[in-house]
């Protein structure tokens, strides 16, 4: 029996302190909005930011979203041809990518690759003391450091996921026109036709926007708020993954029932 | 750390690809390019029965599209469906066209089709068209069959 | 700059007067409160009880501008440097100069190079931190530290893990640079040797609280054991050698017979 009690304020301890720790974030992020006015006035910095979370993920972004778009050809193909659909490939590929796939594998990408690196480095700069000293010489950390991250993030995704979606378009065309043969102009024009800017890209541009803020929040945040150990370290940029991940997923579900609820 | 003028020019870059991601998107998978800022003239028309018409579904004469359905109410005077279409200002229609809810292919979706009269007088933005034809909804086509069938079975039996 | 103050239970009843232009140590043990002290002169953290005054100024009270405004007058030298690690050296030292100030580059260039030659280390300008060996970079902190010639410089253990050369390099530009700015200089540490040979004044703390003050001369001749202990480094005292345990003749036998 006390072996349940134990269970069961254990339980409640946790969820507790993940409230209380939505809160401290809530409040982060706030903090960081505020303190934003810096990066627009020395907007190097953000720049500085934008090649290392942005530039540097390009390359796994656009290799993934060829490989995505190729994958979708073939499988695409192979289910359409038997109901005499092959001609709706483009159709297929590009809906999956712009509505669904690019926001969210380039969402997942990102936070894997940009987010633990964000949360590895803020977390070791507050470990070797370095935000402490910025703080005694009267510079705010947040302005300077943390806030920069956080636009360079929610400027890169949007692109990162247009990228990818048009980068798996490009592969769907390699894999089921020049590959497997589907006519290119019925590839593209019936894909013209199904593909609505307002309705589907610009619902994937809101997701990926979205997607980004929680991303980069979530990783900035962890950074900040690590122990400064070096498994404090490790632990907060495993726990930037996790929960980004998990967020983008539950955000796009959101998102998803939202924006194409009865189209 | 990297130098500036190097830095720049890669976030520069970086920019410029993700922006030309975005153009391609929208204009060569999506449907921008046909339709970025056409003119266009406000049309009304009244439908017993819209079935699945939603708006922004295309409205076609010929199988051309030329316009788009903007808005759909509920007319409480006569308890019709009024629906209200934009047509691109290029295409001029005389005042007796009539139109129709049609289906794309089998079980597409629903379109407005516009069948041309004979009445030198043009359409002008504001006007109603008088003829209309409303949806085909299933379950009136099947009862209608089956009405049949059992008309033609007694028909037979007598 | 006066203070006295209470606060958490790290500290207790902590009553200091430092005057200006001395150098001041405080020494004790791990864990007794030393770097506290530096953070609550730093405004990093509130008193519970009573205030921190620096120069006439109650840190606790300032709003978060003139909290701002008081700390570009002091300077604060981390325990391992703490020197920003995506810039180089040079850039760490101009750091302040250019977020606080509208220098043009070419004065701040002068005044860059001017403070590395200070501590000995204009060659090395253009290196990245991660190059630098533990006293260097600990030099290059300092150099960023007094960028904008402070007041008040507090030093976090600044002889941890160095070599003796460099412990004797950075204890004699501690004292140069703060006669030759006129500033005061409070030292944490628990470096007896170093620390004796160059301040003015010591405090020594333990379990939070100040348990003896003095100049060095009057430490060294002190007869309480505690101050002797730690002075001359004996391994038992007030301060016993072993961790408490059981009788060691009952513990082993009892292991035996278990």
């Amino acid at each position: 029996m006390s072996g349940l009690n134990g269970v069961l304020e254990r339980l409640g301890g946790r969820a507790t302190s993940s409230i209380h720790r939505l809160g401290f974030a809530s409040r982060f992020l706030l903090l960081t909005l505020r303190n934003s006015g810096m990066c627009f006035r020395r907007f190097s910095l953000v720049i500085r930011e934008i090649y290392f979370a942005g530039v540097l993920s390009l390359i796994i972004i656009l290799v993934s979203g060829l490989f995505v778009g190729m994958v979708l050809g073939l499988q695409g193909y192979d289910t359409l041809v038997r109901y005499g659909s092959s001609s709706a490939l483009g159709v297929l590929v590009a809906l999956s990518l712009v509505r669904e796939l690019g926001p969210v594998v380039a969402g997942l990408l990102f936070a894997s690759r940009a987010g633990s690196a964000i949360t590895a480095e803020i977390g070791l700069m507050k470990a070797t003391e370095q935000l402490a000293a910025m703080e005694m010489m009267a510079v705010d950390p947040i302005a300077r450091v943390i806030a920069p991250r956080f636009w360079a993030g929610v400027i890169s995704m949007p692109l990162l996921a247009a990228m990818f979606s048009g980068m798996g378009v490009f592969g769907g065309y390699l894999v089921g026109v020049q590959l497997i043969g589907v006519d290119a102009g019925s590839f593209w024009s019936q894909m013209q036709d199904s593909v609505d800017f307002s309705e589907d890209i610009l619902n994937g541009v809101i997701k990926s926007v979205v997607f980004g803020i929680a991303v980069t929040w979530i990783a900035v945040f962890e950074g900040y708020d690590a122990p400064p150990t070096a498994e404090g370290v490790s632990g907060a940029t495993t726990r930037t993954v996790v929960t980004s991940s998990l967020s983008i997923l539950a955000l796009d579900f959101m998102l998803t029932a939202f924006m194409f609820r009865g189209a | 750390m990297m130098n500036r003028k190097a830095l720049d020019l890669w976030v520069g870059v970086f920019v410029a690809i993700g922006l030309g991601a975005l153009l391609f998107l929208a204009l060569k998978v999506g449907n921008l390019a046909s339709f970025s800022a056409a003119e266009t003239y406000l049309v009304k028309a009244n439908f017993d029965n819209i079935g699945g018409l939603k708006k922004r579904a295309p409205v076609k004469s010929a199988g051309v599209v030329v316009g788009r359905v903007e808005d759909i109410v509920f007319d409480t005077e006569n308890y019709e469906a009024m629906v209200a279409f934009s047509i691109e200002k290029r295409y001029e229609f005389p005042k007796d066209t009539s139109a129709k809810i049609l289906t794309a292919g089998l079980l597409g979706e629903q379109y407005i089709g516009l069948a041309a009269g004979g009445d030198t007088a043009k359409l002008k933005g504001g006007d109603k068209l008088k003829i209309t034809q409303s949806a085909v909804v299933l379950e009136n086509l099947i009862s209608q069959f089956l009405f049949n069938k059992a008309a033609d079975g007694g028909k037979e039996t007598k | 700059m006066n203070f006295a103050y209470d606060s958490r239970q790290i500290l207790k009843g902590v009553n200091l007067n430092i005057r200006r232009g001395q150098v001041v140590a405080i020494m004790g043990l791990s864990g007794c409160g030393k770097t506290t002290l530096l953070r609550l002169i730093g405004g990093a953290l509130r008193p519970t009880q009573g205030e921190v005054r620096v120069g006439g100024k109650s840190v606790a009270k300032l709003d978060h501008d003139e909290l701002f405004a008081l700390r570009r007058k002091m300077g604060m030298l981390f325990q391992f440097g703490a020197l920003f690690t995506d810039m180089s050296c040079y850039d760490n030292v101009a750091f302040q100069m250019r977020e606080h100030t509208d220098l043009p580059e070419e004065l701040i260039a002068d005044m860059v190079l001017m403070k590395l030659q200070a501590v000995g280390l204009r060659g090395a300008h253009h290196l990245m931190p991660s190059e630098l060996s533990g006293g260097m970079a600990r030099r290059v902190a300092l150099a960023r530290t007094t960028a904008l010639d402070p007041m008040l410089i507090m030093y976090d253990e600044p002889f941890a893990g160095l070599d003796p050369v460099s412990m004797g390099v950075i204890g004699q530009l501690i004292r140069r640079l703060n006669d030759s700015l006129g500033a005061t200089s409070i030292i944490v540490t628990h470096d007896v040797a170093e620390a004796l040979q160059l301040v003015d004044y010591v405090y020594f703390m333990s379990d939070g609280q100040i348990v003896t003050q003095g100049t060095p001369d009057e430490l060294r001749a002190s007869d309480k054991p505690f101050v002797h202990q730690f002075v001359y480094g004996e391994t038992d005292g007030p301060m016993p050698f072993h961790y408490p345990a059981d009788d060691y003749g009952s513990d082993l036998n009892a292991r035996e017979a278990a």
